[in-house]
Order: structure tokens, then sequence, then C-alpha cells
């Protein structure tokens, strides 16, 4: 059992670094960069925890994690204890641990940013997570009294699928989720990075997910072999969780030289396909010398840092603002920093320019500098005349977000969409205009974050439920 | 899920394959196609649908071999289970019972492909002229199931060893000399090569010509953008907005070019699993 502070003591407490793989050796890896806490560290984390109540944590977390009580558990150095009680509401700990953008949600929230820095309550979420993981505890298992006769189908095994999923098996629900790809995790298997998520962690979690008796089928595109209007015919309940799965291009000249790249096919490539690994693994990858990034978001980030472990001598970020507009997360800029990615600021491509075998050979590109603000709040950037110059790469990646796929929508009858192919859904409860049908993730909102994703499955999960115990 | 029911060899390199897939047999359409992955670290192959059966709820696949990956798809076995199969994917094709007959031209591969379109068109009412065509006799395919889709056939090879001495597209000139104002519509499924000159000779008649592509893809759902084409000067995804296109309209060169970005890789791999299992 570990001490207990008093609160002033807690305040004099710095919040535990996480230790991490040295930047010049894990650009030559796909290992995760950081180590994770070690209990002593996670204990002396929990220490500063104020144990607030109502805690403001908690209203910050869109899966609602009792943070408070879990934290508290670790002090009682009970692990499995905190991990039950993060499971009660989140089955998937050890990626949202990772991967949420905790500064925008729990750690935004928390008191001691008053006095210091926020309880690192992401790296305890990850270190309770993996400590279960490695010693092999398992889940309660679901009473067989509470299972109930109805089926709900979810489309889309990603993180709002599978937030869900887990959601509506522990109500008793006999779920069954169809997925595109040969994996299930969605964005979780073929976007985030080995080196940022272990592919071997999502699978445990998704295993896990199963266990509570979801059924998941693997290379069912619904829109093709199965229409939304099936689903509906055959299921009591669908949600939508398909995520907006369609890269955008720039538009400009030369977009189709080999050697573009929109970031999704560069990540599911080397993520999904494993194409770091080739020849070991069939599918693969051509990193030049120099690569840019055009974008400055997570993917952005990711797709970088994973050309720069690939073997590009030069990976650098093109990004039309500044710096502060960036919408990665620090951590993400912070550690492309120190991996030694170059970033090209207020600078605008305009042309891929070409060889002649219609290979890339460079990027033209124009200097910006800001103007007024523009309808999204952030001052736009504007095209310095005669600014033009041509930088020599080998590989042009874009990240400049996606557009809703619309092989799902164009099969669900009476589902509406909106202007860009997102279907309408309500905020609070994912509902959509079929009375059968709910949506949640990027399919509703755009590319938006895992943890969002996790929270809109959440809240069709308990709107689905209260709809269908209405009907029985 | 997915086992091989039977496999057959038409040639050195051509093989044929009725996979174990009930419910894309049940939903699959002319013109759609399926990805596979033939072993765990396998890459994902596209491949045209060439027939299926709902009721026996199998789908055929006809593959030549020209990399690591269908090498090792040709050297599983009846029995023997796929790592992953998908589909069916991409826009059906546009099919409709036309006024005047429908030509419909499979090269080499390509004569897989046709065949369902012809088929459906055929079962349609309509009066269909296939013309298939290969390097030479040996590599002839499906000849026996192209007569029974068609109403009448023409075979052409490169060396004259069967049917009419030469390349599909002179064929499709020489019947449309004659026949083009009897002619609603024409497909052309090959190499990019051949379809190239297919649309060549259907626009000297100003003749409708659609072409399927095949451009390298990964996911095959609309999702990466690996197989974007340009269609009437627009960016196009094969996978979702096609395979189908007017061909009238399409880059080939961009798309030839764009075929062989990974070619060094893909002779590595090759090179590489020939020397691990021991094959010549």
């Amino acid at each position: 059992m570990a001490e207990r502070l008093k609160a002033s003591e807690k305040f004099k407490r710095d919040r535990v670094p996480m230790r991490e793989q040295d930047p010049k050796e894990r650009v030559k890896n796909f290992n995760e960069v950081p180590y994770g806490y070690s209990l002593e560290e996670a204990i002396a984390e929990a220490q500063r925890c104020l144990q607030c109540d109502p805690a403001a944590c908690v209203e910050g977390c869109p899966a609602d994690v009792r943070i408070p009580q879990f934290i508290d558990k670790i002090l009682d150095e009970d692990i499995e204890g905190a991990f039950k009680e993060i499971k009660l509401t989140n089955a998937l700990p050890a990626v949202c641990g990772r991967v949420c953008p905790q500064e925008e949600q729990c750690e935004g929230a928390c008191v001691m940013n008053k006095k210091g820095k926020p309880i690192a309550i992401g790296r305890l979420e990850r270190f309770v997570a993996d400590w279960a993981r490695d010693n092999g505890i398992v889940d309660e298992q679901i009473d067989e009294g509470t299972k109930k006769n109805k089926r709900v189908a979810i489309v889309g095994s990603g993180p709002a699928g599978l937030a869900c999923a887990a959601d509506l098996a522990n109500l008793g629900y006999d779920v069954t989720i169809f997925e595109a790809l040969h994996k299930p995790g969605g964005v979780l298997i073929y976007g985030i990075p080995e080196f940022r998520l272990p592919k071997s962690i999502v699978q445990y979690e998704v295993e896990q997910i199963k266990k509570l008796g979801v059924k998941i089928y693997t290379d069912y595109v619904i829109g093709y072999i199965k229409t939304v209007d099936e689903l509906v015919e055959e299921y009591d309940a669908v949600f939508l969780a398909n995520g907006a799965g369609a890269p955008s291009f720039l538009g400009i000249p030369g977009e189709n030289l080999n050697g573009v790249y929109s970031a999704s096919e560069f990540l599911t490539r080397s993520n999904l396909m494993r194409a770091f690994d080739f020849p070991e693994y069939d599918t693969p990858i051509k990193v030049g010398k120099r690569v840019v990034v055009i974008g400055g978001g997570n993917v952005a980030m990711d797709a970088v840092r994973t050309a720069k472990r690939l073997g590009a001598e030069e990976a650098i970020i093109v990004y039309r603002r500044s710096r502060a507009e960036m919408p990665a997360r620090a951590e993400e800029i912070e550690h492309a920093e120190a991996e030694g990615i170059k970033f090209e600021l207020l600078t605008n491509p305009i042309r891929v320019v070409g060889d002649e075998n219609g290979n890339v050979k460079g990027l033209e590109c124009v200097r910006m500098e800001l103007g007024e603000p523009d309808e999204s709040g952030r001052r736009r950037p504007v095209p310095i005349e005669g600014s033009n110059f041509i930088m020599d790469v080998d590989n042009v990646i874009i990240a400049i977000g996606q557009n809703a796929n619309p092989i799902v929508a164009r099969t669900a009858t009476g589902v509406e969409t909106n202007k860009w192919g997102y279907f309408v859904a309500d905020e609070e409860t994912g509902k959509t205009t079929h009375p059968k049908v709910w949506a949640g993730g990027d399919i509703v909102t755009g590319a938006a974050t895992v943890i969002l994703a996790v929270g809109a499955g959440k809240k069709a999960a308990k709107s689905i439920h209260e709809t269908l115990s209405k009907e029985s | 899920m997915a086992r091989i029911l039977k496999k057959e060899q038409w040639s050195e390199t051509i093989f044929s394959m009725l996979i174990d897939a009930k419910d894309v047999a049940k939903a699959s359409k002319a013109g759609q196609f399926i990805i596979l992955i033939p072993r765990e670290h396998g890459e994902r192959v596209p491949l045209t649908i060439a027939d299926s059966n709902p009721d026996e709820g199998w789908v055929q696949i006809v593959f030549q071999v020209v990399g690591k990956s269908t090498l090792e798809l040709s050297r599983m076995n009846e029995g023997d289970e796929l790592y992953s199969f998908v589909g069916p994917l991409g826009m059906p094709s546009e099919v409709e019972k036309f006024d005047g007959k429908v030509v419909m031209i499979g090269g080499g591969i390509g004569i897989a492909p046709v065949h369902p379109i012809a088929k459906t068109l055929k079962e349609m009412g309509n009066h269909v002229i296939s013309i298939i065509g290969a390097r030479t006799a040996d590599l002839l395919i499906m000849e026996d199931k192209m007569k029974d889709a068609s109403t009448e056939l023409i075979i052409a090879t490169d060396d004259g060893s069967k049917g009419k001495k030469g390349f599909v597209n002179l064929v499709l000139e020489e019947l449309l000399a004659t026949e083009a104002d009897n002619v609603s519509k024409i497909w052309a499924i090959g190499p990019p090569i051949m379809m190239k000159a297919c649309v060549e000779s259907a626009k000297k008649f100003n003749k409708p010509i659609i072409v399927s592509l095949n451009p390298i893809m990964v996911d095959g759902t609309g999702m990466c953008g690996a197989c974007r084409v340009t269609v009437g000067g627009e960016t196009k995804f094969a996978c979702i907005d096609g395979p189908e296109f007017d061909g009238a309209l399409v880059d080939f060169d961009e798309l030839m070019a764009r075929q062989k970005y990974y070619a060094d890789q893909e002779k590595k791999a090759l090179e590489l699993y020939k020397a691990k299992e021991g094959i010549a």
C-alpha cells in the first residue's frame, strides 16, 4: 500500500516523466517510442492525484473512465482492481492510454493544471492496461442471465465499432461486426504506426472484445457483399462506424506521378501490410532520399516519422500555416523534431515535378504569410508573390485529410447524409434519420480522434440499448 | 473460409481456381473483382471475377504467374485455404439490352474478365460478337466458355497459330469496317497497350468502348488512392469508381507508367522466393 500524500506535498511533486527510446536509435526501428511507467513510477505519479469529487477529468473523458477510482487502486497497489475500474467503461485502455490527446481531454481538465502539470492520466491508464495484459488478467465474463435475444450489426471494427460492440456485448446483446479489411481494428491497425501503437496490443484488446461474444467478420465489405438495407432487415439495430475513408488530394499538377502517395496508402502499406519489413512481407513501399509530407496534423506526423524510419535521409513537413496553427498534438510534433524531421512552415505546394519516366523529382512551392483570420479563426495564409521555389524530392506524401467514402452510404436507404457525404447523426445518441440505424465516428464527424470515436460508439450503444429495451 | 475447391493449369503460366466463397458468389455481378492474399505475409492481389455460381457457392479466378504472389498462389492446391479473400468489389458493368450488337474483346488473360460480362449481355438478349486473342494458340483460354457466352466468336492469335493472324484491335477494325452501323457498344479487356489500341480503333468508327483497368491497388475499397487513374482529365479511383471506364477518356500512358513503379521490388521478391523454394 503506497503512502497517501497531503495536498501540499502533492503540489511539490513534479509529474513523473516517461522514459523513451533515444531519438537517434528509434529512427532506425519501428519499436514503440515510450517505454511506459514502471510500478514505482506509476505509484509516484498516482500519489500526485488530488482525488477530486466531482472529478473534472472524468467530465473530460469521452469514455467516462473512472479516473480517480482507478488511480486510487494504483495507490493500493491493486493494479488488477485498477484495471477492472477502467474496463467498466473502456474496452480499449492500452490503445487510449497511448493515442488519446489527453491534453485536450482528461488531463486538460485536471485541476493540477492550475498549480503545475496535470496528472499523467494517459500514462497511468497505459500502465494499468499493459500490466493486466502482461499478467494475463481476464475480463469478467458476461452472466448468461443478462443475454438478450436481440442482434446488433456494426459496420467497421475501428475504435467506434469496437467500443460500441463491447458495451452492447456487456449488456447481453448478440453483436456482429463487419470489417472490410482482413484484420480488425480499423485505423488502429492500418493508420497508426507501430512505433506509436504496437499492433500486438490492438490485436490483444480486440481479442478481449471477441471473448465477450462479439463476432467479427473480416473481408466483408458492407455496400458490396451485403447492403445496409439487408442488415436492417436481418438485425434489430445497425451501427455504422465505417470511418471517413477516402483520401483527399490537393488537385495540383503532377499528383499522379510515381512517388506520390496519399498518407492513407503510405501508412496502410507500412502498418497493415507491414511493408516496413519487405521482403519478409510481400507488400513493397518506396522511400527515396528526400521525402516531403504535406500537412500539419497527426497523420502527417505519423507519415513523416514513418518515412524517416524507412530510410529517408531527409523527411520534411510542408505546411501552409505556421507552427501555432498545426493541428497535430504538441507531443507528436516534439517527437518528430527530436527525430530530426524538418519543417517547412508557411509553405504551400503548387506542383509536383516529374522526370521523363513519370517519377517525382521535385515539388514546387510558394512561401506564405499569415493574413486576416478565416472562418476557422486561424489566420489565413496568403501566398507571397514571386517566392516560388522547387525542392528536390523523391516522394511526396499527401496528408491533408479525408472525404467520405460512398460505398456504405449508397446502400443505406433512409439514412440521410450531409453535403459532404457524412451520415447525419445526433451528437448525443448517434441516431440517424432511420429508426433502426445509428452512426458514429469519422463517418459522422469527418476525420477526428480515436477517443472521440470511442465516445461516439459508447453513446450509440447506450441509445441502442434504450431503444431496444423499450421494444421488448 | 475461402478454400480452393478446384485448380486447373491452362498453360505454362495461366491457372484457374474455383474458390469456395458462397456470399461473394451470391453478391457478385459482371465486371466486379476480388482481392486475395495467398498466405500470411502476402500482399493484396486484385483479380477480376471470371465466373461465379451462387448455387454451388464458388467464384472462379483466372490468373497468370507474373511475380511472387501469383507464383505462390499457383503453387497452392485444392483444399488449401487462402489467407484472405474479399469481394465483390468495384462497380458492376453497366449492362442492358442494346439496340444493336455488342462487341466483346478479350486479350490474353483479359478473356477471363470479359466472360461474365459477355455471358450476362447474352442472357439479356443481346447479339454478342466476341473477339478473343492471345499471343499463340497454347495461351488462348476459355474458348468453350466464350463460345457459350457469345452469339459469334472470333479467335485471333499474334502468330496465326489459331484463328485469324494478328492483334485483336485489327480484327476489331476489320469487323467495324462492315458492321459499324450495327454495333452499339464495345468492351475491351486485356493488357493496357491492347486496350489503348482497341480504343484507337473504336475511335476511328466513333463507337463507344468500355475498358476495365488494373492499376496497382492496396485496399480496393477507396481508402488509399493507390489505384488513381486519369479519366477525362479527372482523377478517379479504379477500385470504387471503376474498374470499368469510358476508354476514350482514359490516360493509358499514365496507367502504364504507374503500373511499373514497384518493378524493382517485385523482381527482388520473386527472386528471393524462388531461391527459398528452390524453383529454377
